[in-house]
């Protein structure tokens, strides 16, 4: 402590470079570990994600090229057998609906609730319900639908007592159908909670430009809020899209694991409850972190688009 | 923001609208009410998020034919697998909010005050979770962790896959914190006063960034709570889990258990939006 004044004018020096901060007081020693504390602690942090989150990703990777006598594409290409290939599909399918329901419902309400004339008690109610319906999710939120709309739900049994029975015309909260009704409980919030900011990023002066040059509403949405938005909409959408691809709880507490996404597919080789090869379960997920790399690689390129028109 | 650069860029244009000074920034136009299509979208919108709600909520009291009461939460309360199971899950909650403040906290510290070269790698570190699905992590985790026994047969284990669901979160949260905090100043005063890495991170930068880590306590304890996939594959019999086993006998006290856990959720996220105001860095839990 006697150093202090000492310590304080090398300071800068000090941070000058990548040299260390010095304990005031101590020596070599105390000086050296001063400077290995933070660096043992980003290792320690590289060195935990690269045990349980590199490793057996790459674990998975490998067990898919490999066979019993070596490399071997067969477990990659036994994806396209009609029962994984049915799988993805869906899984697509699944994902691209909710998403595109997110997408119109999330940015409708949205738009709403920053209008001028929108009153701020629905704006914060809106806000406060979305991060809690964003997070509510999976087992819960199957069981309200289930309550909802499900064979002896509320809601279906209502529409059968006036004449309108969902299930005799097709619907069922157990296809892919029911869950991306169901889905849109989350994805709604999650792409209200993503466009907000971008939304409310669009400059008055913009809006008043367009005007001033004769546009009208329609054009000025068509010729500049649209193209201005497109890139976060589509940040947005690829974001919903993989929260959808890969979601396991909600579908499975739905149709009590009786429907074919990959996910379910993966858990029913994990649990054995399906007489197949471990490599099929990891060919499984190496197409679903394939399919999920392209989706963050085309996320990044459009983040970069997005980020222009913000600050 | 853009308000006060605009502002700032046309002065006349600020004098002009200084009159009611229009606060919350408009998307657009100058209407003072909402239209009837506004309404509309809001109508709908309630009806969607509210009637499962409601249901829920009905569907919880109903005893059969036209009875209803209160006997699906006296049943839900009286199941002991209510309790074990919803300590088990907060239990696991609270073992993932200290890694995350053991490994992930100091870390991004350090990255911040010493390697900003780093910080790319671990904005993508924290993006991994979401290209690695929960289930294909699980399915890597037990291929290649097959012992030993102390690890991976006990609950505990469960907090390594959490730790890396609510990076996402955690990551944006303590993001935000850090590049509001001027580490680097706080650091360098800190050290000419003698401090060591110690004081310097418990006394000055973690109360500094007190509202970051609550986000981040909160969003892990909200993700961690609702968890199935981890849980139900590697048969632990967490909260999710128990309510997904109740399902499959008892529907009305699932549904009594779905509106316990909307709550939970709603008490949760109600902290984070108070304590967080602007950085609701809230996406998604697991699904």
């Amino acid at each position: 402590m006697s150093q202090t004044g000492q310590t304080a004018s090398s300071a800068p020096t000090t941070f000058g470079g990548a040299s260390a901060p010095r304990s005031a007081g101590s020596g070599g020693f105390g000086a050296l570990v001063g400077r290995a504390i933070p660096w043992f602690f980003v290792v320690l942090f590289l060195v935990f994600v690269l045990a349980f989150l590199i490793a057996p990703t790459l674990v998975l990777v490998v067990k898919t090229f490999t066979g019993d006598h070596g490399f071997t594409l067969s477990y990659l290409t036994g994806l396209w057998d009609y029962q994984y290939r049915i799988a993805f599909q869906n899984s697509i399918i699944l994902g691209l609906a909710s998403a595109f329901t997110g997408l119109i419902g999330g940015f409708f309400i949205a738009y709403t609730s920053l209008q001028p004339g929108a009153p701020a008690w629905l704006r914060s109610i809106i806000t406060s319900f979305a991060a809690v319906a964003a997070n509510f999710a999976g087992v819960p939120l199957a069981f309200a639908f289930i309550s909802t709309l499900g064979s002896l739900g509320f809601v279906t049994i209502m529409l059968k007592h006036i004449g309108v029975d969902i299930y005799a015309m097709g619907f069922s909260l157990y296809s892919l159908t029911g869950m991306t009704v169901t889905f849109a409980y989350f994805q709604i919030p999650l792409m209200l909670i993503i466009i907000t900011p971008a939304i409310q990023g669009l400059r008055l002066q913009w809006r008043e430009a367009s005007e001033g040059l004769g546009a009208t509403s329609w054009q000025y949405w068509r010729l500049v809020g649209l193209p201005i938005l497109t890139p976060s909409l589509l940040g947005g959408f690829l974001l919903l899209f993989g929260s959808a691809f890969s979601a396991y709880a909600t579908p499975y507490a739905l149709t009590d694991g009786n429907i074919a996404l990959v996910t379910i597919d993966i858990s029913n080789v994990l649990s054995g409850n399906v007489m197949s090869d471990p490599q099929v379960g990891a060919a499984l997920s190496t197409g679903m972190i394939l399919v999920m790399t392209v989706v963050l690689a085309i996320y990044s390129i459009v983040s970069r688009y997005s980020a222009r028109w913000r600050r | 923001m853009s308000a006060t650069i605009a502002a700032a860029a046309e002065p006349e244009a600020k004098l002009a609208a200084n009159a009611p000074a229009p606060r919350p920034r408009p998307a657009h136009g100058a209407r003072t009410r909402l239209s009837a299509f506004n309404w509309v979208v809001i109508a709908l919108a309630a009806a969607y998020f509210l009637v499962p709600l409601i249901m829920t909520g009905i569907f919880s009291f109903w005893e059969g034919g036209n009875r209803y009461g209160f006997s699906a939460y006296i049943a839900m309360l009286s199941t002991p697998g209510f309790w074990t199971s919803l300590f088990l899950s907060v239990r696991l909650a609270i073992e993932t909010i200290i890694l995350s403040f053991a490994l992930l906290v100091p870390a991004m510290i350090f990255v911040h005050l010493k390697a900003p070269k780093l910080k790319p790698l671990f904005e993508f570190i924290s993006n991994l979770p979401f290209v690695i699905p929960a289930i294909a992590l699980i399915d890597g985790l037990t291929t290649l962790y097959t012992g030993p026994s102390w690890l991976i047969s006990t609950p505990n284990y469960l907090v390594i896959p959490y730790f890396f669901l609510a990076l996402p979160y955690a990551y944006r949260s303590l993001e935000v914190g850090l590049t509001t905090l001027d580490v680097q100043t706080l650091t360098e005063a800190g050290q000419s006063l003698g401090a060591g890495w110690g004081e310097i991170i418990f006394y000055l930068l973690l109360p500094n960034l007190r509202t970051a880590l609550i986000g981040a306590v909160l969003l892990i304890l909200t993700t961690v709570i609702g968890e199935f996939t981890f849980a139900s594959v590697l048969l632990f019999h967490t909260f999710a889990v128990f309510i997904n086993d109740t399902g499959q006998n008892a529907i009305t006290e699932a549904a009594a258990l779905s509106l316990f856990a909307f709550l939970l959720t709603w008490l949760l996220m109600l902290g984070v939006l108070l304590t967080g105001r602007k950085n609701a860095a809230t996406v998604g839990g697991a699904h």
